[in-house]
């Protein structure tokens, strides 16, 4: 099953690798980790997407919660929640193919941030399956780069994740 | 009062009442060194390798309620000291390492000297700091201590480079430490000790399984006067043992993979399971899915939560302190009326009766060769058991713990976790040092004892009257054990070769060596360690029979039940 487990770790330097230590250490699966620091300028803010069984989700919430530097740790998808990620795409669009981008782009609400007469740089916030669409949308061998945030998340309504 | 980084290092150390420093000087800690020099509260023992320095110290903690202290320089003294961090680490043991780096400019330069202790050790402390500002030592070495103590113990490093140690501030103190990430729980929930003592209660083949967290919580006590309350047998793994005195009636022995055959059976059938400060680990349960066969409810009590639920799934979980918890359950008890079912307890210690019946440690003794197991009982006998015995690693730590009866906490020390040679004579160190009016023996091998031999220079250097008791059986006895049941007795690589003559050994050392060939001579050759001897370390060199193994065994990936009971049932 796949989680999106939320942390308030101290902003301390070392922190990072303690988290992606632990994960690598223990076997733990990541599909993206995310990390800025907060409003709060001590404390920074982590979203891991990650899988595994019930017992395994329960381990690495347990492990997490162990680490000293490690304020909180709450899995958001265990209720209602929002994830989105941002994704840049750098699209080949010559000819014919600078409409029927554009027109995709429009579908999908994404936008144009940098123009080229042989390219565009797309950007496009969502959920993962989202993303995925879009990319899915355009002729592969259009696309020439693509770079993706990695997953924020946050729960709903007045689920609040802080000190 | 402005002081250099180096001296608030020792002035922190004094006021955590350190009474030893374990440590090995070099570049990056001379000026930790000059300080040190320059006082005398603090003693330092010069030991002959840093990972002998990190074990002596985690003796030292593990035979008193003390936060164990190390100090080593950068590069290879903190590598030499990694073996020793993890050995702590996977016992729980409260350690502060100290260790020196590089100048902070030098940092990243590949400068002499220099290695990420920070990142080296990161996967086996409990926490670590690199220091980089002078104004942080006291705080941080504040917090060191604090977090090696609390909550699950462990080892904590602090990396402090070299002009950090030079520079000068104001020092003081801090009287307290909080952390807003790290809270242990301590008291545990009263809700679910309700319900464990109920389910106590109403249990028909009631056991209890309690393992280091007793040790280290200091509840035995606490453990003992519960399971007298309830009337159980109860059982101490490894790291326990001493948690519940050895010789009682309800005592079952040790389970697990050498563990006894009623401690073993008694923990598979029975259908309320109390663990406490105890993980399931793969040396007691080797087959959780074997184990899960038997319906039975568990309560387990522990500290730390990701202990719980991890190899063998738990109905009642208890996070909390082990003493703390197994106090309240007492007072549970003795305010209400309801008391265990007298007929089915009866019933049930009528079958554990049947299965110690088994005897299952009873031994083939010889008058020709002297059986190992035979050292480890005459050395009960001649210290009236009220040694402290440490260890190393392989056959002759098994029958320490099987034929030594422990009544006391904190006389045990052995690398249970991680199971590293070469513990022993630095545990020794440690423990007689923080007890120099008590008996101290480490129980070894030909293989372990030379892996930290070099201690016997230390051990010299500071009049430490240890008793070292090799079993010498010419082999990786353990491995070789291995190798005869699994791997067609093919023993590669397990006959010890060009074995020095221990005795004359320990003599140039300046020691009494003794060597022992008959087993009439063991107990005579034991009681002079002990008495003519008293005052001096003696290396007691027992040769002993080379093909002896360690039973009952309850091979790897097996069931408990699936014991082997002696060499008959092969
Ligand atoms: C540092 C280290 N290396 C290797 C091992 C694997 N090992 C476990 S027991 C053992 C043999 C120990 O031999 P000895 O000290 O003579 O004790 P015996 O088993 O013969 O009593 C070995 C090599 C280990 N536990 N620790």
């Amino acid at each position: 099953m796949r989680h999106v487990i939320s942390l308030l770790i101290e902003n301390e330097s070392g922190a990072l690798s303690r988290v992606s230590g632990l994960f690598s250490a223990r076997g733990y699966n990541i599909e993206s980790l995310t990390v800025a620091p907060t409003e709060d300028a001590s404390m920074s803010r982590m979203t891991i997407v990650t899988t595994g069984s019930d017992d395994i989700i329960e381990q690495i919430t347990k492990q997490l919660n162990k680490l000293v530097e490690v304020v909180k740790v709450v899995d958001i998808s265990e209720a209602a929640h929002i994830e989105r990620e941002l994704m840049l795409v750098k699209i080949r669009a010559t000819g014919k193919d600078r409409e029927e981008i554009k027109r995709t782009v429009d579908i999908f609400r994404a936008r144009i941030i940098d123009v080229t007469d042989a390219s565009y740089v797309v950007e496009l916030t969502g959920n993962q399956g989202k993303l995925d669409a879009f990319l899915g949308a355009i002729e592969p061998a259009l696309i020439l780069e693509t770079v993706r945030s990695g997953v924020c998340g946050i729960g709903r309504g007045d689920r609040v994740l802080k000190l | 009062m402005v002081l250099t980084g180096a001296e608030i290092v020792i002035r922190c150390l004094q006021e955590e009442k350190v009474e030893y420093v374990f440590g090995y000087p070099g570049g990056a800690v001379l000026y930790i060194y000059d300080a040190l020099f320059q006082q005398e509260s603090v003693r330092h023992v010069l030991v002959r390798h840093e990972q002998a320095a990190v074990h002596a110290a985690d003796g030292y903690a593990r035979s008193t309620e003390q936060v164990g202290v190390a100090l080593v320089t950068s590069g290879p003294g903190a590598t030499n000291a990694v073996t020793g961090i993890a050995t702590a680490f996977c016992d729980s043991i409260p350690l502060v390492i100290i260790s020196g780096q590089v100048p902070t400019a030098a940092i990243g330069q590949d400068a002499f000297q220099e290695v990420d202790t920070v990142g080296i050790t990161r996967p086996c402390v409990k926490h670590n700091f690199l220091v980089k500002d002078v104004r942080e030592i006291a705080s941080t070495i504040k917090k060191a201590f604090y977090l090696a103590k609390t909550g699950r113990p462990g080892p904590v490093l602090v990396d402090i480079p070299k002009d950090v140690s030079m520079h000068q501030c104001e020092y003081e103190y801090p009287k307290e430490i909080s952390m807003r990430s790290y809270n242990p729980v301590v008291k545990g929930h009263s809700g679910q000790i309700k319900k464990a003592v109920q389910l106590l209660l109403g249990a028909k083949r009631p056991m209890i399984y309690t393992g280091g967290g007793v040790v280290l919580s200091n509840a035995a006590e606490q453990l003992t006067k519960l399971t007298r309350l309830l009337g159980y047998p109860v059982t101490n793994t490894l790291m326990g043992l001493g948690g519940y005195p050895a010789g009682d009636r309800q005592y079952l022995g040790m389970p697990g993979m050498h563990g006894t055959y009623e401690a073993n059976m008694a923990m598979h059938y029975s259908d309320v399971l109390l663990a406490v400060g105890a993980r399931f680990d793969d040396r007691v349960i080797g087959l959780p899915s074997h184990f899960a066969e038997e319906p039975r409810k568990i309560i387990h009590i522990d500290i730390d939560p990701s202990s719980i639920s991890k190899r063998v799934k738990v109905d009642v979980p208890i996070v909390g302190d082990v003493k703390e918890v197994l106090e309240e359950m007492i007072r549970q008890l003795e305010s209400g009326e309801a008391r265990p079912n007298p007929e089915a307890l009866a019933a049930w210690w009528k079958q554990v009766e049947e299965w110690r019946g088994r005897n299952c440690m009873v031994y083939k003794n010889s008058d020709e060769i002297i059986k190992p197991q035979f050292v480890v009982q005459k050395l009960w006998e001649v210290t009236g058991g009220e040694a402290i015995v440490t260890s190393d690693v392989g056959q002759h730590q098994m029958w320490a713990a099987q034929y030594y009866p422990f009544t006391k906490p904190r006389r045990w020390l052995n690398s249970g976790g991680l199971g590293t040679m070469g513990v022993g004579m630095p545990y020794a160190m440690g423990a007689q040092l923080a007890h120099p009016d008590m008996q101290v023996a480490c129980i070894t091998g030909e293989a372990s004892i030379q892996m930290n031999i070099q201690e016997l220079s230390t051990c010299k250097q500071f009049r430490l009257p240890i008793k070292i008791c090799n079993l010498n059986n010419r082999y990786l006895g353990m491995v070789r054990q291995w190798q005869q049941l699994f791997h067609g007795g093919r023993y590669s690589e397990s006959y010890m070769d060009s074995l020095p003559d221990f005795a004359k050994l320990a003599e140039s050392y300046g020691h009494v060596g003794i060597r022992v060939d008959k087993p009439s001579d063991v107990e005579g050759a034991l009681r002079e360690a002990f008495t003519t001897h008293k005052n001096e370390l003696v290396f007691l060199d027992f040769q002993v029979d080379p093909t002896e193994n360690v039973y009952p065994m309850v091979q790897g990936g097996k069931g408990l039940t699936e014991m082997i009971l002696s060499a008959e049932d092969l």
